[in-house]
């Protein structure tokens, strides 16, 4: 076991070189959708037992089960009023389980990226081939079954080894959002290729406000709105991203939706917020910034 | 330890669920469904009268309510006794004053501890739903057949026995269940279950016995999530109950009659600093023109008469 990741190199959050985004906006704003199948009776491996309660877990599987049911078509709905497009967290499986959900996120335009499998199979304990094994599952199902080739990835269950972010790099995709230590994209220390992290949240991620925090409706969407406000007051100054990850088997639930509702009017009444993908903030990323930030972090290390 | 080649197989990865009891279903392409009188919203209130035993043990898994101080656990006992001998009272007559119907869920201990309760729910033409003993003996996966046998025959033959109602729904304590439970429930002649949260309307199970019916109640606005679990403010209980009405209620205008479950623990509401929340939410509620208020069975029966078959 390491004492550090080991990815990412010590960058000072004031004085960096400036990021900007399209149309000079100040956000780049993006929803990550976490689309999961998680199983009834999943097999046990080495490091995290799937359900809390013997199986059958009836109220965990079938509260994910009205993400899938009922609550994505409400989340859909309210985000394409908005005019945001989701940038999916699949399991991967999902393409074959329920293909009339991916059929409605294409047709929206919304983005892939894996999150393994099922939600129930971790990376905890996979040899390096066995992850590889993984990843193209992943890169091959989201090719033939969601007709996009894959960019991003986001660990199942947010599980992670030593090694993952070697093995994406080296398929050759381009952002991971397993790291949680920065608000704007950065490069990776990766074996081969290379690789950056583009900000996920944990911090305005539903499941932990709502079922960890204990947040209400109205509180979860005062704290994503104070995290928008204070994102872009900052980003007048140096770009900034802000993820905002949902489950649809919470934020699509009745007593709830109206929070989405509220905070997607909030964000795109304000101009220079830019409605992207996690894919297009990658890709703006190393075409505008990749390599300045890479020289200035470069300049860092002769320094020390 | 390594991980084993069995760990990328994936039996079920096709256009189907990963098990048999129902089907993948989305709730906004299926045939609408029109409640009795018009009505947009079938308003189902459901009061579970649980018995949590002081010498309760927390396995396999501790649930919401259970013991949590050494023993004996006064504190947590008498709360929880506090719900039948007084809550469950209060809450009667606070929907009399409405003039609302509930289902009352019970555990069979307290209708043999307490009979009166299940009296005073049958004269006032409630429903009983049967909601295993008690909280303590739970449903679980591994459990020995005869024993879940034992404990659902036990549960439904002593509510129908003192009720002298037909018990046609089942709630699980704490939503869990075998693999085996809804074969079990279905051999008693029971019409329905509450367990699985997966929906807003119910839809059909398959069991040995049968087809029988989940019923939509709900978990995440139940008074035991908001206020116990979560700790929330009796306004945000209030407050996201009124919600779930609100969006069900316009969903209904374009997609057909929607069920609102209301579903409350006495020991939780049912206590004076608290009580008036649901006040506040049913008047809310009952302003509204095109509210059915209906038991379990009801509803289900109502549902049976349109819905397209399985």
């Amino acid at each position: 076991m390491l004492s550090d990741p080991d990815r990412y190199e010590y960058f000072p959050f004031l004085d960096r070189p400036r990021i900007t985004w399209p149309g000079g906006a100040r956000l780049a704003f993006w929803v990550a959708p976490n689309i999961e199948f998680y199983e009834l009776h999943p097999p046990l491996g080495p490091g995290r037992v799937p359900w809390p309660r013997p199986f059958p877990d009836v109220l965990g599987y079938s509260y994910r089960d009205y993400g899938n049911r009922v609550g994505v078509w409400r989340m859909i709905d309210v985000m394409a009023k908005h005019g945001v497009r989701g940038s999916v967290s699949l399991n991967v499986a999902l393409c074959d389980h329920f293909p009339d959900i991916i059929k409605a996120c294409n047709e929206h335009g919304w983005e892939f990226f894996s999150h393994g499998v099922y939600n129930t199979r971790y990376l905890y304990g996979m040899s390096e081939a066995q992850q590889r094994r993984i990843i193209r599952d992943s890169i091959d199902t989201i090719r033939d079954k969601a007709g996009q080739e894959m960019s991003g990835w986001l660990s199942p269950a947010l599980t992670n080894t030593d090694e993952t972010i070697d093995l994406l790099a080296e398929a050759g995709i381009q952002y991971t959002l397993d790291l949680m230590h920065d608000d704007q994209p950065m490069p990776l220390k990766v074996r081969s290729g290379r690789l950056i992290s583009v900000p996920y949240s944990l911090e305005v991620n539903d499941v932990p406000l709502l079922t960890m925090r204990n947040a209400s409706p109205e509180r979860y969407a005062e704290i994503c709105k104070a995290q928008f406000d204070q994102l872009y007051e900052e980003g007048a100054d140096n770009g900034m991203v802000m993820c905002m990850p949902v489950h649809p088997f919470l934020v699509g639930q009745p007593h709830r939706i109206r929070a989405l509702d509220e905070i997607l009017a909030y964000v795109t009444s304000h101009d220079g917020v830019w409605l992207a993908t996690a894919r297009e903030i990658a890709a703006w990323y190393y075409a505008h910034h990749y390599d300045t930030v890479a020289r200035a972090l470069a300049e860092r290390r002769r320094a020390a | 330890m390594p991980v084993a080649d069995s760990y990328f197989d994936y039996p079920f990865r096709g256009q189907r669920l990963d098990h048999e009891r129902y089907r993948h279903q989305t709730l906004f392409t299926r045939r609408p469904v029109q409640w009795p009188q018009q009505a947009r919203i079938a308003l189902w209130i459901t009061v579970h009268c649980e018995f949590f035993p002081l010498d309760m043990a927390n396995l396999p898994f501790r649930v919401l309510g259970a013991m949590e101080r050494g023993y004996p656990d006064y504190w947590n006992y008498t709360l929880r006794d506090y719900g039948n001998r007084v809550g469950a009272w209060r809450v009667m007559r606070l929907l009399d004053r409405y003039g609302l119907r509930a289902t009352a869920a019970f555990n069979s201990d307290v209708a043999a501890r307490y009979p009166e309760l299940v009296h005073a729910v049958t004269d006032r033409r409630w429903e009983v739903m049967a909601s295993g003993v008690n909280m303590a003996k739970l449903h679980v996966g591994g459990m020995p057949p005869d024993e879940e046998k034992a404990l659902v025959a036990e549960s439904v033959s002593t509510l129908r026995r003192i009720s002298g109602a037909p018990v046609r729904g089942w709630h699980s304590p704490a939503h869990s269940e075998s693999d085996a439970t809804l074969d079990l429930v279905a051999a008693e002649g029971v019409a329905y279950v509450a367990d699985w949260i997966n929906d807003d309307m119910p839809y059909p199970i398959a069991t040995r016995s049968g087809t029988i019916h989940s019923m939509p109640l709900t978990h995440e606005w139940s008074d035991r999530t908001l206020l116990w679990q979560y700790h929330q403010s009796s306004a945000d209980f209030t407050n996201q109950v009124v919600e779930a009405f609100r969006v069900l209620y316009g969903e209904a205008a374009q997609h057909g009659g929607r069920i609102l479950s209301v579903a409350l623990h006495p020991w939780i509401i049912g206590q004076p600093h608290r009580i008036r929340a649901l006040d506040a939410a049913l008047a809310r509620i009952t302003a509204h023109a095109g509210v059915w208020n209906a038991t379990g069975a009801e509803i289900l029966e109502a549902w049976q008469r349109q819905a397209a078959p399985p």
